[in-house]
């Protein structure tokens, strides 16, 4: 590893200026669980590295029923996981943040960071795009507002220009009839990477039969986490049954592209998309009938 | 305290200290911080070096330019093949393999061809790690590429790239045989074969044959500390390491060998060790910080990245095997035959013969062959893991037992007993065997309440697997005993403690002199400091360095049977030492406990110091078992374990816990080899996967409570009827829970790992 020179600066307006600065060459540190590794492992070489854990924006961490969620890009998983807020509001949230590494990782690492670091397997990805979530964005030219499902642009590389923070990500409302989980598929049972993942949420109507919107992502199985809108839009006005579940998984398989690799084969993958996709259906739908 | 006489057994379980589980003397250390391990070691004016390996798995190494490296300020010195003696071939004893010195040092640097990805070429040492890093970067290396080969059949036919030019096929009919040069090159080093009986006649007498193929992965024992080592080399050619290894005296061997000096000039000091599960009995590191050092005048340190220990260290054989075996309609095994291909890595040395010596060593088989070969891949050379070879045999046994068990509609325990072996039935590899309880072992499990209970649920199933294993030790240990005046004793060995031996050999020497375990300071010290010792491994250290204790013990008692014959005026022979206490023969009234002669050795003729050594081995035969429950998810392919039971003949379980600790240890590493463990090597012999993320060994969530039943038979060859431990507990994983999958899902997967891909794609081709 070679020698950078590391600043904590207190506010936004400082830390985007010293990010500015020093353009592709600074980078962002917030819980460290993926850049300390990366620039250990030689992925980059940087002169600034910028702790934005000391920014008052980005510890923000709110959870109403009338507000939403905001997730300052500072908040450690565990404090996600941790709210009874959270958990009764936004169980999807709950479902990702507390599998993401290990208790140890979760003390440390942010839903903003997983976020920025555009893994095609990020974990709480699929489930901020399902709950609809925005981004916002701070630079030098002022702040942005970008739907999640736009964030990521390739694997490892996302929408922040040079100078740019990820500040926050903001969830909407959630409304009566309305729910979200998560799933992955690891091999073992903690401590590892997707083979594949899927976040969905839909919105029922009152009489809890019949779903009127829906959003389906996959992680894993393609080059940043994939929003599957054909799959999601199969949804709307379809009746919540196995039926509509079959074939929004059918799909979600067409969406994936994935790869063969050491942590699973495109074969493997395509048809985990597909016993995801449908297990994560279910589920969402029995929290929006409130079972 | 029983009566130990020599190798005779007495009624084991008489005993005040032998199978009672005192709190381990180096336990405070280790989980308060303040136990020394290797990364440790701190010295003035200390380098830090780091190696440079091959990006390419088969090269012919050109020319290697240093010189940008060397002008990196910071950098003080490189140390190349070219700096080693020329080595002559010569084997070398590692206590668990056997190793060819010429070899060895080829491994530790590459010497005009690369011959895996990862292999060392050079080491850098600098003023700290991060500029040694960046000079590696600096040095430019020119390669001529060369076709890699990484399959075990391919690497045996024909026409297939050599990897050593002049290498010929030996052949053996004994394990540790000198053999027969056939003279036929290629990548073949080695086969080993047993026969005995007719194959032909006892397949005729058999009412069904089963014959299956596996196939298994290269797997590495995840030690979690890396290799690690410090050098010193003084002005005066004395040469210190300090060390993370199982074996210091055969790290100062081999070290010494490798550098051309005397063993006499090598001082090895053994660090606490942070796991090796053999793969710890060789060296890597120690002849390049030597030589580093002696170059620099300063002390070196090398310590390995996950990465690098993944790359460049020993794992164990990835395997093709085959196995036919023929039964009688009630159940006798009538033949059995066995094909092994071992992939050796880079340099000869698979552990193919323990593979042949074990894989139908649980049965009694009239007629059988077994044929072992040991091939070269340009993969990492193997080093030894837990029962070397053995595992990967048994995965070829068990699941075809298992199959004629089901044809014949047997139960599979059953079916086992029938066909189990007794004292005086021979092994696999003809020696007889002394008592042991195979058969014990095999009716514990049938009888316990886990093989008994119902398994309800869909999915889920059961399934056993036994492990047999032939420990023989004798490599040699040394113990010396220091009576101190307050009666305690300070116990030192050269036995590194990887499994809880310091204490367990205490408490041997404890039983002996009829003191308290608490009374009792053992140590584990350097080469120069102790009479020479074999390395940790082949489940030796409770049973050889225990031995070794016990006769020093005996000698204890002698010389201070002399003391007390001095104060008391009498004959030594009149002394008795019974229950920890000295009594005269002549006047019963006359008694000393052991703690009281200690306080007057100095007016008897001064100090007493015992030291004594063993060499006779035996740890002898073994038998476990495993029973296994797991259930399946046919959507995603995964396996989840419910319940796990182990078993083991373990002859007298001197400290009961490190027992079960060694018995639950051994079946969470087969659990990981059975589901998830790979070397996964891309198309140009990368291991895609060397880290802990993706490695994927078990963590404490992917584990049931693993059970364990210890059943004592005791073994004649030790005077507590001790038998090891260490190993044969990682033999039936990876069967057991193959058997079980089947029994949960019908399907007999025939290759390691039984990964959720892997029974995906099984469960689709059985459709």
């Amino acid at each position: 590893m070679q020698e950078f020179e590391y600043v904590a600066p207190t506010s936004l307006e400082d830390a985007v200026k010293l990010m500015a600065e020093k353009g592709p060459k600074a980078k962002a540190l917030a819980g460290g669980t993926d850049i300390l590794i990366q620039l250990r492992g030689g992925r980059y070489q940087i002169d600034r590295l910028v702790d934005v854990k000391n920014i008052p924006e980005l510890n923000q961490f709110s959870c109403s029923q009338s507000d939403g969620l905001t997730i300052g890009a500072s908040v450690q998983n565990y404090k996600i996981y941790e709210s009874s807020e959270v958990q009764r509001l936004y169980p999807a949230m709950v479902d990702c943040a507390s599998l993401v590494g290990g208790i140890q990782v979760q003390g440390r690492a942010t839903v903003g960071g997983n976020l920025c670091n555009a893994a095609p397997s990020g974990d709480t990805i699929p489930t901020l795009i399902a709950e609809s979530a925005q981004a916002l964005i701070a630079g030098p030219n002022g702040q942005r507002t970008v739907p999640v499902e736009e964030f990521c642009t390739g694997p490892g590389r996302n929408q922040l220009a040079d100078g740019e923070l990820l500040v926050s990500v903001n969830l909407p409302p959630v409304k009566p009839n309305y729910g979200a989980a998560f799933l992955r598929f690891i091999p073992r049972n903690e401590m590892d990477i997707a083979v594949a993942n899927c976040g969905a949420s839909v919105q029922l109507d009152e009489s809890r039969q019949k779903i009127v919107s829906a959003k389906i992502a996959i992680g894993s199985v393609g080059p940043t986490v994939i929003y599957c809108i054909e799959a999601s839009n199969s949804l709307a006005g379809a009746d919540a049954n196995e039926a509509s579940i079959e074939a929004a998984a059918a799909a979600a398989q067409k969406a994936a592209s994935p790869i063969n690799d050491m942590r699973g084969t495109v074969e493997q993958r395509i048809h985990l998309v597909g016993v995801l996709t449908k297990r994560v259906l279910r589920i969402a739908i029995s929290r929006a009938k409130g079972e | 305290m029983a009566t130990v006489t020599g190798q005779e057994v007495v009624d084991p379980g008489e005993y005040k200290i032998i199978g009672t589980r005192p709190v381990r003397h180096d336990g405070v250390d280790k989980v308060t911080g303040r136990a020394k391990y290797g990364a440790d070691v701190q010295l003035a004016g200390m380098l830090h070096g780091k190696i440079l390996r091959s990006p390419h798995a088969h090269a012919k190494i050109l020319s290697i330019d240093t010189s940008k490296a060397v002008a990196l300020p910071g950098v003080k010195a490189i140390v190349t093949s070219a700096d080693f003696p020329i080595l002559k071939d010569q084997s070398l004893d590692f206590g668990e393999t056997q190793g060819n010195i010429r070899m060895l040092a080829e491994n530790i640097l590459a010497n005009q061809k690369v011959l895996y990805k990862g292999h060392a070429i050079l080491a850098i040492a600098a003023t700290d790690q991060h500029i040694a890093e960046e000079a590696l970067d600096l040095v430019d290396v020119k390669y001529e590429q060369l076709t890699p080969i990484f399959d075990v059949k391919e690497a045996m036919s024909k026409d297939a790239p050599v990897l050593h030019e002049n290498l010929t096929t030996i052949f053996r009919v004994d394990r540790f045989g000198k053999g027969e040069d056939t003279g036929v090159k290629g990548n073949v080093a080695g086969l080993i074969q047993f026969k005995r009986g007719d194959l032909d006649e006892g397949f005729s007498k058999s009412d069904i044959v089963v014959e299956r193929e596996f196939t298994t992965q290269t797997v590495h024992q995840g030690y979690i500390e890396p290799h690690t080592s410090t050098g010193q080399w003084s002005q005066d050619g004395h040469l210190t390491i300090w060390t993370s290894t199982q074996g210091s005296f055969v790290i100062r061997g081999a070290t010494a060998a490798i550098l051309g000096i005397p063993e006499s000039m090598v001082k090895v000091i053994p660090m606490e060790i942070g796991g090796g599960f053999g793969g710890k009995t060789i060296t890597y590191l120690d002849p390049l910080v030597a030589i580093l050092s002696r170059k620099t005048g300063r002390p070196v340190k090398i310590t390995m990245t996950r990465k690098e220990v993944f790359e460049g260290t020993g794992p164990t054989s990835g395997t093709y095997m085959r196995c036919k075996m023929g039964a009688t309609k009630d159940g006798k095994i009538t033949a059995g035959e066995l094909y092994l291909a071992y992939e050796a890595g880079a340099f000869p040395g698979s552990p193919v013969g323990g593979g042949a010596m074990s894989g139908f060593g649980p049965y009694k088989i009239d007629n059988l062959q077994v044929d072992g070969y040991d091939v070269v891949v340009n993969k990492q050379k193997t080093a030894a893991y837990r029962a070397p070879g053995q595992p990967q045999a048994a995965f070829a046994v068990e699941p075809v037992i298992d199959e004629l068990a089901e044809k014949l509609g047997m139960d599979p325990m059953d079916f086992r007993i029938i066909n189990s072996v007794h004292e005086g039935d021979r092994a696999p590899s003809g020696v007889p065997h002394l008592k042991w309880g195979c058969e014990e072992v095999e009716q514990a499990m049938r009888d316990h309440p886990h093989y008994n209970e119902k398994l309800d649920g869909p999915n889920r199933g059961r399934g056993v697997a036994v492990g047999y294993r032939l420990n023989a030790g004798g490599s040699g240990s040394s113990a010396t005993i220091n009576v101190n005046s307050n009666g305690t004793i300070n116990l030192i060995t050269g036995s590194v403690d990887i499994g809880g031996t310091r204490t367990a050999v205490a408490m041997q020497a404890a039983e002996v002199l009829g003191i308290s375990i608490d009374d009792v300071n053992p140590t584990v010290v350097d080469t120069d400091a102790v009479g020479w010792t074999g390395a940790t491994g082949g489940s030796r250290i409770a049973f050889d360095t225990g031995r070794a204790a016990i006769l020093a013990s005996y000698q204890v008692i002698t010389e201070m049977s002399e003391r007390a014959a001095l104060l008391w005026d009498v004959d030594p022979s009149d002394i008795v030492f019974e229950d920890g206490i000295f009594v005269s023969n002549k006047n019963t009234e006359d008694t000393m406990s052991f703690k009281e002669l200690a306080s007057k050795l100095m007016g008897t003729g001064g100090p007493v110091t015992c030291s004594s050594s063993d060499t006779q081995g035996g740890v002898g035969a073994q038998l476990a078992g495993h029973i296994v429950d797991v259930e399946v998810d046919p959507e995603t392919g995964k396996v989840d374990l419910l319940k796990y039971t182990t078993f083991i003949d373990a002859g007298k379980a001197a400290h009961p816990s490190y027992v079960e600790g060694q018995m639950q240890g051994g079946a969470l590493q087969g659990i990981g080899w059975a589901l998830n463990e790979e070397y996964f090597f891309t198309e140009d012999g990368t291991m895609a996967n060397a880290s802990f993320l993706d490695y994927r060994m078990p963590t404490s969530l992917d584990l049931p409570m693993i059970d364990t039943v210890i059943i004592e038979v005791p073994n004649a060859r030790h005077p507590f009827g001790l038998r090891g431990v260490g190993e044969t507990v990682l033999i039936p994983p990876m069967a057991a829970i193959a058997n079980a999958i089947h029994d949960a899902i019908g399907v007999r997967m025939d290759r390691l790992p039984m990964s959720p891909g892997a029974i995906l794609e099984a469960l689709r081709d059985n459709k």
